[in-house]
This record gives C-alpha cells, structure tokens and sequence, in this order.
C-alpha cells in the first residue's frame, strides 16, 4: 500500500485544537489521514516528507476565485488557475461563474468539475449563478445548479438589484440547503466609479464608489436573509459600515456570514494615485480606517474567512487608461505570505485566526469538505515555512495574469507544500530560488 | 533655478520654484508674440505631436502654435479617423508615432492619468494637456500667469473657482498651482457639483453662496459646466443654475472695485456667465487665451531639454 509520512512538523489545526510535533501518515491510495501521532512508524517502503520546523495544516481554501474558463481564457483556465492554487498553498477553491457563458446551468457547472479533474491539481468547487445570464432580470435553474454540484449562489461581480429575486433566491436556496452569495453594490448610487470616493478620488477626478453604496445592500441583505430565513454571504466586505451591520446581525442571531480580501486588510486607496491598475479592483481599497474595521472584525468573527477575489486579466487588459482597465487583482500566489508578513509576524493576528480562517471557518461558511485533520478524513495539507524570506516576482506565478498588487513586495512566510488527497506539489516558497544570505539567514 | 523635469503631468507634483519658473520663462517668451517675426529658433529640428483624445479648439491650436513660434516641427493626431477608431490601444498608438522620431507628446484624453500611462510607456516628454477630471496643467499656468499680469501679485490674494468643480480639471490644476504661490482658493458651487473630499484633498475653502465668494475675490475664475460629462444629472436645471450659481452683472455688484473675471473658455452664455459680463471691462478672458501661448511655449521650452538658459542666451547659442 503506497504512503506518505509527513515527519515531525508542528501540526497546527484550531478546528481540533491540535498544536504539537507530530506525524502524520497517508494512505495514497484512497487520498486519506490515516494517522496522527508521535514518531509513526510508516510502512516499508513509505516516501517520507521532512517537515521539520514546518507548520502542517489543514488544506487552505479560497472560496472566492475566477478561473475565468470557459470565456476569457487569455486571463486564467482552470488549469492554470489550479497550478496557482495549490503553488500558492490552496488545496481548494470555489469559482465564481461570471464566465462566458455564465455559470447559470448545469452543463456549465459539469464542465468546470470536468476541467477541474482533468487538471488534476486544486479542488475545484463552482458556484452558479443567481440570475439567469447574470442579468438579474430571472432566477436561474437553482435547484438543476445545485445538483450539478453549484456549492452556492452568486451573480458575483454584480450585486442582484431587485429586492425580489434576492429574496426568492434566498427561499429557494434554503430549501436547497445552499447559501446566496452577494457583491453587495448599489450601482445606482456607485454609479460606474472605479475606486473609492474620498480625498484621493476628489483629487484625481475619479467618479468615487462611497462605501454607502455597499452597506445599503449589506443591511438590505441581512433583512431579507431573515425575511427568508435562509442563509446570506456577504462576499470581499470592504466598508467599515458593513463590518458594523454584520457585527449587530450576527448579535441578533442573523444567518450571516463574511469574507474579508489580503488587500482590503493591507492597501488604501492612497494606491491609486499613480494610476497603476493593479490597485483597481471592485469593492475598491479603502481607507484606514476600513482597514482597521475589517481588522477588528476578522479578530472577533464578524468577518468569518479570507477570500482572495482572486480575478486575473491580461497585461494588455491592465496596462489601459486606470478607468478603462477591468477591475480585479490576483491573490492565490501572494495571499499566505502577505497575511503572515503585515498580520501574523506583525502581532496584530494571531497564528491561530490566521489559519483557522484560511481553513475551517472558509469551509463552513459553504458547507464544503475539509478545513481539518482528521484520521479517515481526506489527505488535504497546507505546508507553510513561517520564516522563509522572499520577495514577490509576479514572472515566477503559476497564474497566467500577471495583475498582482503586491510585486516586489518582501516578505516572510511561505507555503512550502500543498496536498491534496495526498498528492504533494511543490509551493511558492519551495519552487523560488531564495538568495544564499537569506538562507543563511533563515537557518540560523 | 535649473529645470529637471521631462513631463509636465499635473501642477500637484510640482513645487512652488517650478511654477515660478515656468511663469518667468513665459514673460520673457510673451515678449517674442509682439515681435513682427514671431518665431524663435529653440526646439529647431525638434517634433512635438499633438495627441488629442478629446475635442479641443484653444488648447491643441495654442500648443501647435507655441511649438511652432519654437521652431519644432508638428504633427497633430485626433481620435477620430484614425487608428483608435479601429481599436488601436493608447499605447500602440504613441508607440507607433514615437517610431517616427518625435521628441514630445501633447495629449489631451478623457481618462484620468492617461498622461501619466504614456509617460510610463514611451520615451518621449509629455505634456499633459488635460486629462478627464484630473488637471489641466498648462491652463493653471496661464491662469494663475493672468492673475500674477494682472493684479501684479498671487500670494494673499483670494482666487474664488466657480461652478462644476466635480469635472473640472482646470480646477484642481489651479487650486494645486494657486495653493503653492500663497493664494487663498475657495471652490464654489452646486452642492452636488462639489465632491464632498475636495476640501482637504486640493487644501482649499469650499463655499455654495456665490454672494459670499464674490465679495471676497480678487479673481473670479468661472468654469463650464460639462454637460458632456453628464453634469446635468447633477442639478435641477439650467435656469435654477444660473439664478443661484452663475455670475451675473447684478451679483457682480458686490464685487471688489479691481476682482477681475476669468474663464477657460467655452463659455456657456447665459449660464455659468452673462455675456455681458464675458465681453465686459473685468473679464480677461481674451488675456488668458494670449498668455496661453507664452505659457505653452515655456513648458514645452523646459520640457524639451532645453531648460536653464534664459531664452536670449539660447537665441545667441542659436545665432
């Protein structure tokens, strides 16, 4: 029987409360935990993984990514969507279904599973759509999505703006078991704006996006979340005013939940001045004080899970005038290294919360597998070097799209390995090449 | 002081002794539009494209005719019935032209920053000459150039801005340029038509009583409503505009005996401005249009390498 022991790391599981240097052994064959525990004795002719001053961890998801497949292929294809996964520490991620065509049928859904499978890298989990064609005129087919396999709802990129569908999807998703996944933006008020409106749009004589406009949607959201009794998630929050409504509804008793991007923790809006389109993404960065918010809130579990948003376009797309270029920025190769460099190492997150909300809590914001380690459970690990230095070079990503906003960024703490159901693949902080002193440095 | 820069982007990065030095270098060019040949040999041999996106009258004849009065060869590119109307990027397009051997860009866009990309992008200086809702350097210059002719002074003096802030790029141009000489700025207008931010983003006084704002002014600087930029979604209407927010001779009243009045042209009549007013003793509309040349062939003398040497020491190099 092929296994895998992954020797003497410090395993780091907060959904089981587990911090200790341990084994762990795999069965190759069905891609599951067999065993958890000190000095494990594997079986002849086991591969052995050194994990020696290494953090194992349950298999990150990032539940909000676009692999842009089928479509706008030139921007990312779930292949290379998934090789950027699992090279940026992601064993698993959910798709958004603003493809071409849309999401929003079940052939659609089948076809992303099957590209997923033939990758054979990330776990791919599609979404669907909530409105047929993305056009929030009509449901689309909830109930055929859902047993393709759609594992929630979401017109992402826009916000559903009729009150009714909203609250009709949220009953027939209930039913469903699934969660409705909302961009809340009101784009009446927003009204086209490419960055954040405040001083520095004011100075640049950029049509602002007030954060008025995404908590209107938030509250309206969390109204009709109850009204329905069903579930809502609120995707990429951005506004400090959202952090504050899920925060009151959650006290309530709500059915709410909220992901939080890498860059709407460490990037303001003061990014844009230069015109540099890496900076622009829908919600957009903020100020401080939004980040300060968002902060708060992820500390005490208003904010359940990062998410990265992570949206590919071309460097021709990118290299536009700011307010002509597509808004979105990548994160699955970057997401780990700048949380752990500006949040973890920084003290203002702690190593717990970091993982738990890359891994359990992302999980069950969506009912998805994973998000821990459990003998019998599938063999999916995040292996993470917390001290490896390195700087981010968008060439060296397994993503086609190069629209990263942390280029050059040095940083500390790296994914070394991904697996899934036990199949290693090398990470970020595994596949670059670190310079000779920052080794010494490291191993001292 | 010796000049550095390549392009001339917005009037925000720029410092006080910058401006200073462009304002200097187009007095001593304002002489040479009052000669009988009207053409200095300083950019001879040299090429300046003039880049424009959007509809221009003044400034793309003003910037044509400054680089020519330089001496320097020009060519002139409009998006219509061109390349960009077959797709053609923004950068393709500079690309291709800067294959021909041009030294400077002129580029007036609709969207912000797009200056700033080309800069990026190309060799070649460039000079910003109004992007979207961002800045309009040069038309700062010539105003605060008027201001300066005019009333012999900026700093201390009250230099009110009146009307579509929101879409004004001579706007923010101004209050940067006005702002680094010791002016005190006051933006005025239409609630709606004042971004809430401005205030602390340009460092100026915000004000929606134009009676207030008159009687305090030296200058009263009036802008164009963009109604091409969808200003009319702003405000109820024209006629409420012009009774509440337009300069009229009876609110002129209140005025300083010396304020005088100025526009960056078009005016819309009988809007933000009566024609009487427009063609009236205070206004200095006709002034500003001519100082723009001389403001013009300055920044392109500067930008163009040229720079440090006082325009007679470089006619004497040249002679």
């Amino acid at each position: 029987m092929p296994t895998l022991l992954l020797k003497n790391g410090r395993v780091f599981d907060p959904s089981s409360k587990l911090d200790k240097t341990a084994d762990i052994l795999i069965d190759l064959q069905s891609g599951t935990i067999e065993g958890i525990g000190k000095n494990l004795k594997p079986p002849p002719g086991a591969e052995m993984l050194d994990c020696s001053d290494l953090l194992v961890c349950p298999g990150f998801l990032d539940i909000h990514v676009h692999f842009r497949e089928p479509g706008f292929t030139a921007k990312e294809t779930i292949a290379s969507g998934s090789a950027a996964a699992v090279h940026g520490g992601f064993s698993t991620v959910v798709t958004m279904p603003n493809t071409d065509p849309p999401l929003d049928n079940s052939s659609a859904i089948a076809y992303q599973y099957l590209k997923a499978e033939q990758a054979g890298m990330a776990r791919v989990f599609p979404m669907g759509c909530i409105t047929k064609g993305r056009a929030g005129e009509e449901l689309a087919a909830l109930g055929l999505l859902a047993r393709a396999g759609a594992v929630g709802f979401t017109d992402d990129g826009a916000c559903v703006n009729s009150s009714f569908l909203v609250r009709s999807a949220l009953e027939y998703a209930r039913a469903l078991g699934k969660v409705v996944v909302e961009h809340c933006e009101d784009h009446d008020l927003s009204n086209g704006a490419v960055m954040h409106e405040g001083k520095v749009s004011a100075a640049l004589g950029i049509n602002g996006y007030p954060s008025a406009a995404e908590e209107i949607i938030v509250a309206r959201d969390i109204r009709l979340a109850k009204l329905a009794g069903a579930r809502i998630h609120v995707q990429h929050i951005s506004a400090k005013g959202s952090v504050s409504l899920v925060r009151e509804a959650k006290k309530k008793g709500a059915k709410v939940s909220a992901e939080v991007a890498p860059h709407h923790l460490l990037l303001t809006d003061e990014c844009c001045r230069d015109f540099d389109a890496n900076y622009k993404m829908n919600p957009p960065l903020r100020e401080p004080s939004d980040l300060d918010a968002c902060l708060e809130g992820l500390l005490d579990g208003t904010i359940d899970c990062f998410a990265s948003d992570h949206a590919p376009h071309t460097t021709e797309e990118k290299s536009q005038e700011f307010v002509e270029t597509p808004n979105g920025v990548i994160g699955l190769e970057t997401n780990i290294g700048v949380l752990l460099t500006h949040l973890v190492h920084k003290n203002k997150l702690p190593l717990k919360r970091f993982v738990d909300a890359w891994t359990a809590s992302a999980a069950r914001v969506l009912d998805l597998p994973g998000g821990s380690l459990k003998v019998g459970g599938p063999a999916d690990v995040t292996i993470l070097d917390l001290d490896l230095r390195w700087q981010v070079d968008p060439a060296r990503f397994k993503s086609k799209a190069r629209n990263c906003p942390f280029a050059g960024w040095k940083l500390k703490g790296a994914p070394v390995y991904t697996l899934v159901g036990g199949k290693v693949f090398p990470a970020i902080g595994a596949t670059m090449k670190v310079p000779a002193k920052q080794k010494s440095a490291r191993s001292r | 002081m010796a000049w550095t820069r390549k392009h001339l982007l917005d009037l925000e990065s720029l410092s006080k002794a910058e401006i200073v030095e462009i304002l200097d270098t187009a007095a001593s060019f304002k002489e040479v539009s009052g000669r009988s040949v009207k053409k200095v040999p300083a950019l001879r041999g040299r090429v300046v494209v003039n880049l424009f996106y959007e509809a221009s009258t003044r400034t793309s004849n003003s910037f044509a005719l400054a680089a020519k009065r330089l001496s320097a060869d020009t060519m002139s590119f409009s998006s219509s019935g061109s390349s960009v109307s077959k797709g053609e990027t923004l950068i393709d397009t500079a690309k291709n032209i800067e294959a021909m051997g041009v030294d400077a860009f002129v580029i007036r866009h609709s969207a912000p920053g797009a200056p700033h990309l080309l800069a990026r992008h190309t060799q070649c200086s460039v000079i910003n000459a109004g992007d979207g809702c961002h800045e309009h350097p040069t038309q700062g210059l010539l105003d605060i150039f008027t201001i300066r002719e005019k009333l012999g002074k900026v700093a201390g003096l009250t230099v009110a801005i009146l009307g579509d802030i929101r879409h004004s790029r001579v706007a923010r141009s101004n209050a940067h340029g006005l702002r680094k000489l010791g002016a005190r700025v006051i933006l005025a207008g239409p609630p709606t038509l004042v971004p809430p931010a401005i205030a602390a983003a340009l460092g100026v006084e915000v004000s929606h009583d134009i009676d207030a704002v008159v009687e305090q002014a030296d200058a009263l600087n009036c802008l164009r409503i963009q109604f091409e930029r969808k200003a009319g979604r702003f405000f109820p209407g024209v006629r409420e505009y012009a009774a509440i927010y337009g300069l009229n001779e009876d609110r002129m009243k209140r005025a300083k005996p010396g304020a005088i009045i100025m526009h960056p042209g078009p005016i819309n009549r009988g809007i933000e401005l009566t024609p009487e007013l427009a063609d009236g003793d205070r206004s200095v509309i006709l002034q500003q249009v001519s100082n723009g040349l001389a403001v013009r062939m300055a920044v392109l003398y500067l930008c163009m390498g040229v720079g440090a040497q006082s325009v007679a020491a470089r006619e004497e190099v040249e002679a």
